[in-house]
C-alpha cells in the first residue's frame, strides 16, 4: 500500500548568522490515505518546519517529502492548514472566511456551492447560526472551529494542523477532540497534527509519532488501531495510561533526560 | 432617540458656553478689539466678508485636498516598498525621519524661492510634504507586522505575492492607515496655511488672515481663525465617515 504522505530522511538546516542551525536530521514519515498522524516532541524540536514542508512552504535541504508519490515541489491547492492563532480575517463574515480559500483554488466553488458548502461546515462543527458573525465576536473555541473549516473548504487532500488546541482551555479541547472525529467521519482527510499534548495525541491519532530533540529524527512510532470514534473515557483505562506512560517516556529520552540504555 | 439628541445637544451647549466665555472674558477685561475681538465682533466681519470667506475657503480646501491625495498615494507607495522590503526599509526609514524632523516652515520661503509665483503648486507641495510621513510610517508598519501565518494561510493554497496583498495585507493596514489619514487630514491642513501666509500675494484663508493683519482688520483675523477651525473639522470628520465605511469592523462592538 502507497502512503499519502511520505517524508523520507530529510535533513534540513536554517542559515542563521552563526552558522547553519539544523533542525531536522533523518526525518521518515508516512501516513496513509484517511490516516491522521499526531506528532509529539520537545519544544523548538522543529514540529513546525515539518508542517511547512509537507504544505510546500519550503524545500528540505536533503531527503524527499512526496504526496500521492509525486515530490512536493511547491504549495499546492491541495492543503488545508490550521495554526494555534486561528488567524481569521477581522474584515470578513464567519461565513467568508471560510469560503476564502475557494477564492484562492483553482476550480473551486464559486457563488451558492461555494455558500452552501461553507454553511454546511460550519453546520458541521456546531457554528450554525454565527455565519453572519464577526470573528471578534466569537470565543477562542468557536473561533479555532471556523478555523478547521477553513481548512476544510476546499477538501483538501492533507490537512495540517500545527497545535490548532494549544490555546485553548482544557474543556474546550476536550471539545473539540470530539468535534474532530464528527467531522473525519463526514468528511473524510488525511491528516497531521502537531501536537504538544500527549492525550490529544492518542486520542485523534491512529499513528503518533515523536521526534528527537533538536535536530529532529524520528525516534518512537506508536500505532493505534481502533474501529470506531473514541469517547473520553477511553482517556481513562488501563490501556490509555499504558500508551501514555510509553509516551512520556520517549519525550524524556527525546529531551535528553534519560538515556535509552539507563531505561534499558 | 434621546441618546442621539444627547450627541447633539451637548456639543452644542458647550460651544455655547464657550463662546459666552471668551465675550465675557473680553468685557470683563474691556480689552479693545486688536487686543482680542469678541465672538461678537466676528459676526460682522462674516456679513461684510462673506464672498470672500467663500472663494478663499474654497482655495485652502481644495489645495489641502489635493495634497493630501498626493500624499496618500505617494505616503502609500513608500509604505508598501519599505513594507515588503527590509533593505528598503533600512534605507528609506532614516531618510524620512531626517526629512520629518525639519520644521516645514523653513521650507515654505526654500519653496517660494524655488518655484517662484506657482504658488497653487507651492501650497500643495507643502501640503503634500508635511503630511506623507504618517502614512508612510503606518502602511510600512501595518505591512511589516503581518504575522506570518496570515501570508501562510494563501500562500499554501498557491495565492501569488498580488492575491496575498489585496486580500489580507491591503485590508489588515486600513484601520493604521486611517489612523495615520486623520493625522495627515490635520497636517496637511497647517501646510497649506503656513504657504498662504507666507507667500505675497497668495490666496486662500491664509492670505486672508495675512490682509487682515496688514488692514489692522482684527476681527477678520479672529473671523478667519474660526472659519479655519470649521473647515478643519469637516476634513476631519470626512475621514472618520471614510473610516467607518471602509474600516469599520476594527471598532469593538459596544458593549
Amino acid at each position: 500500500m502507497t502512503s499519502l504522505i511520505d517524508i523520507k530522511g530529510v535533513r534540513h538546516a536554517y542559515k542563521t548568522a552563526n552558522g547553519p542551525l539544523p533542525v531536522l536530521d533523518g526525518l521518515n514519515l508516512s501516513v496513509p490515505e484517511g490516516g491522521f498522524c499526531a506528532v509529539v516532541g520537545p519544544s523548538g524540536c522543529g514540529k513546525s518546519t515539518l508542517t511547512r514542508l509537507v504544505a510546500g512552504l519550503m524545500k528540505p535541504d536533503e531527503g524527499e517529502v512526496t504526496l500521492h508519490g509525486e515530490p512536493v515541489r511547491g504549495p499546492r491547492s491541495t492543503v488545508g492548514m490550521a495554526f494555534q492563532n486561528p488567524v481569521l480575517l477581522e474584515w470578513r463574515s464567519i461565513l467568508k472566511n471560510v469560503m476564502l480559500p475557494l477564492e484562492i483554488v483553482p476550480g473551486g466553488l464559486k457563488g451558492k456551492a461555494a455558500e452552501d458548502r461553507a454553511r454546511y461546515l460550519l453546520s458541521l462543527v456546531g457554528l450554525e447560526g454565527f455565519e453572519d458573525k464577526r470573528p471578534s465576536e466569537l470565543s477562542g473555541g468557536m473561533r479555532q472551529r471556523a478555523s478547521l473549516c477553513r481548512a476544510l473548504v476546499h477538501q483538501p487532500e492533507v490537512l495540517i494542523l500545527d497545535e490548532p488546541f494549544g490555546a485553548l482551555d482544557a474543556f474546550t479541547r476536550e471539545d473539540l477532540w470530539q468535534t474532530m472525529h464528527e467531522v473525519k467521519a463526514k468528511e473524510p482527510f488525511t491528516g497531521v497534527l502537531i501536537t504538544h499534548d500527549l492525550r490529544e495525541s492518542i486520542f485523534l491519532g491512529d499513528q503518533v509519532v515523536v521526534l528527537s530533540g533538536r535536530p529532529a529524527r524520528t525516534q518512537y512510532v506508536m500505532e493505534i488501531s481502533r474501529d470506531k470514534a473514541p469517547s473520553l473515557d477511553d482517556l481513562y483505562t488501563p490501556i490509555a495510561a499504558e500508551r501514555l506512560n510509553t509516551l512520556r517516556h520517549q519525550i524524556e529520552i527525546a529531551q535528553g533526560r534519560v538515556t535509552e540504555e539507563a531505561s534499558a | 432617540m434621546i441618546q442621539s439628541l444627547r450627541k447633539v445637544i451637548v456639543p452644542l451647549i458647550a460651544m455655547v458656553v464657550f463662546l459666552l466665555l471668551w465675550e465675557a472674558l473680553v468685557w470683563v477685561n474691556n480689552w479693545p478689539n486688536y487686543k482680542m475681538a469678541s465672538p461678537s465682533d466676528l459676526w460682522p466681519a462674516y456679513t461684510r466678508y462673506w464672498e470672500l470667506f467663500l472663494v478663499m475657503g474654497w482655495q485652502t480646501l481644495w489645495r489641502t485636498v489635493l495634497g493630501l491625495i498626493l500624499a496618500i498615494i505617494v505616503g502609500v507607495a513608500i509604505g508598501m516598498v519599505m513594507g515588503f522590503s527590509r533593505t528598503m526599509r533600512d534605507a528609506l526609514y532614516p531618510l524620512l525621519v531626517g526629512f520629518n524632523a525639519i520644521p516645514k516652515a523653513t521650507i515654505v520661503p526654500i519653496v517660494a524661492l524655488l518655484f517662484v509665483g506657482a504658488h497653487d503648486f507651492n501650497t500643495v507641495l507643502i501640503a503634500f510634504m508635511i503630511s506623507f510621513f504618517p502614512i508612510a510610517v503606518s502602511v510600512s508598519i501595518g505591512l511589516s507586522t503581518l504575522e506570518p501565518e496570515y501570508r501562510d494561510i494563501l500562500r499554501a493554497l498557491g495565492a501569488s505575492q498580488a492575491t496575498i496583498f489585496w486580500k489580507i495585507a491591503l485590508p489588515k493596514t486600513l484601520p493604521e492607515f486611517f489612523g495615520a489619514l486623520k493625522v495627515a487630514v490635520t497636517l496637511a491642513f497647517i501646510g497649506t496655511n503656513l504657504m498662504e501666509i507666507v507667500s505675497p500675494h497668495g490666496r486662500g484663508l491664509g492670505a486672508l488672515f495675512d490682509s487682515g493683519k496688514t488692514n489692522s482688520d482684527y476681527p477678520l483675523m479672529f473671523a478667519v481663525l474660526i472659519a479655519l477651525a470649521v473647515l478643519g473639522i469637516v476634513l476631519y470628520y470626512i475621514v472618520v465617515a471614510l473610516e467607518r465605511i471602509f474600516a469599520g469592523w476594527a471598532e469593538r462592538p459596544a458593549g
